[in-house]
């Protein structure tokens, strides 16, 4: 395949970036998006130019690094998948891809398609969690949960944390994300006991990191690579507005 | 319920939303009885006079002449200021959030009403400012004057000109977008949303934002065409 590519090149995050277009012959239709991108550096560093730093780590779609917006839609066209997982057989020789960075306040760049994730991690440090030792891995059945909460907790704990829930969103809103977090422990036993005060704590977070508010228009889910429902967003709204009146978070 | 955590509500981004849900609600349920109000304009001029003047009398015989109405417009007039308010606050941060725009972004599955939510209820905030000075006020010429005991005669003299009719017709397509997404979106925000309900509450966002600007825009529609 032959491609025309425009990626955002930006040195610093004291410089101001721009698109920047390249050209690349001979890319397998069986290569992965990251590996194209690959191609292209090996280009550019036998050119003696500067490679384009983006993020990846596992290539498996289980970490949550690979971070694009590929023609305007977070993790590419596909549905249901991360970057690394885009194949370029969803493109035709001869397209143009634009490639950009997640764009929001709370994701400051760092350089290229890399930007700096750590207020997700601020959310979860501010409530994601249970605070007593809960032990090893239990007994499959030791503490019996009734089907459709594991399966709902199942759900919302496949969030990787990517932040293209973040990059979709038009207010730039990280309320998937919270909303999947906050779910997946509210529905065990064990997060049970914290419930609220995570709630209102993690929200209080994600407000004071920068993201917008949500507003119900759904682009998160529809990028999300681990397809995690608007439900959740429900979920969460109830799990504030009962945490709310508990007086919830005052730890 | 604690007080304190009452007054909180406003400083968090859901607690915004959750307010902007509730005033919304106030805002559904008053346009619905206007709307099913302003249809008795059909039963021509005595019934519909006696309409407007029995609305002082509403809450007989707890409330006394004007009072019930009186608390009625202090509640919606709060309810408008609170979701222009959130809606506002609201607006900012989530413009404060994307500093730099992308170069090209594409919308996946987004409707177009949950899209423009903000351009609409721009639109429907002015309309209501024309609209209350036009026939509550009466600030606006009207052709033969604003005559305060006359509602009926009001009415049909503003919608003689095919301008102001133009106007409220294109404000009430602004609303049935508004009323589909802010049916919907109440719904969600206040938690009270299950996916398996899911299609049934879209349905009933789609009734609500026919119903409501269909019901209406009949007035205007009917006056122009010189049924009334």
């Amino acid at each position: 395949m032959k491609l025309k590519l425009r990626v955002w090149r930006q040195p610093s995050a004291a410089t101001e970036g721009k698109l920047v277009d390249y050209e690349i012959e001979g890319v397998s239709q069986d290569s992965s998006f990251l590996e194209m991108m690959d191609v292209l550096n090996e280009k550019l560093i036998h050119e003696g130019e500067d490679p384009v730093a983006f993020d990846h780590d596992c290539r498996e779609g289980i970490c949550g690094m690979c971070s694009m917006v590929i023609n305007g839609i977070a993790h590419g066209p596909k549905a249901a998948v991360t970057t690394c997982e885009l194949y370029m057989r969803e493109f035709n020789d001869g397209d143009t891809i634009v490639v950009e960075p997640w764009r929001a306040a709370a994701f400051p760049p760092i350089k290229d398609l890399v930007v700096n994730r750590t207020a997700l991690d601020h959310i979860i440090q501010a409530g994601g969690y249970v605070s007593v030792r809960t032990g090893s891995a239990p007994d499959a059945n030791n503490i019996p949960i009734p089907k459709d909460d594991a399966e709902i907790s199942m759900d919302a704990a496949a969030c990787i944390g990517c932040g293209a829930c973040v990059a979709a969103c038009p207010n730039s809103s990280a309320m998937l994300f919270t909303a999947a977090k906050v779910s997946h422990l509210a529905m065990l036993p064990q997060g049970k006991v914290e419930r609220y005060d995570r709630a209102v704590l993690m929200v209080n977070q994600m407000d004071a990191e920068g993201f917008g508010g949500c507003t119900n228009i759904g682009e998160c889910e529809a990028v999300c690579p681990k397809e995690i429902s608007l439900d959740f967003i429900g979920r969460l709204n109830r799990e504030l507005i009962a945490g709310t009146f508990k007086a919830a978070g005052n730890r | 319920m604690q007080a304190t955590s009452a007054l909180t509500l406003y400083r968090s981004t859901i607690g915004k939303k959750v307010i902007m849900a509730v005033t919304g609600l106030i805002g559904i349920g008053f346009l619905f009885f206007h709307m099913y109000g302003n249809l008795k304009i059909f039963l021509g001029q005595e019934y519909f006079n006696a309409y407007a003047e029995g609305l002082r009398e509403l809450g007989a015989p707890i409330f006394i002449h004007g009072h019930l109405l009186f608390l009625m417009r202090v509640v919606l007039l709060a309810a408008v200021i609170l979701h222009v308010w959130a809606a506002w606050s609201l607006w900012l941060k989530a413009h404060r959030a994307r500093p730099q725009s992308y170069e090209m972004k594409r919308v996946v599955q987004a409707n177009y009403a949950s899209r423009t939510i903000r351009w609409g209820g721009l639109v429907v905030f002015f309309f209501i400012l024309f609209h209350l000075a036009q026939l509550t006020w009466g600030v606006t010429n009207l052709p033969g004057g604003f005559d305060r005991t006359d509602p009926y005669s009001n009415v049909v003299a503003a919608f003689q000109s095919p301008l102001v009719v133009a106007f409220y017709l294109i404000a009430l397509f602004a609303l049935a977008f508004h009323l589909y997404h802010g049916t919907w979106s109440f719904i969600q925000t206040l938690g009270l949303l299950h996916k398996r309900w899911d299609r049934l509450v879209r349905l009933f966002a789609l009734l609500m934002a026919i119903v409501i600007p269909g019901g209406l825009a009949l007035v205007p529609i009917s006056i122009i065409a010189g049924f009334i």
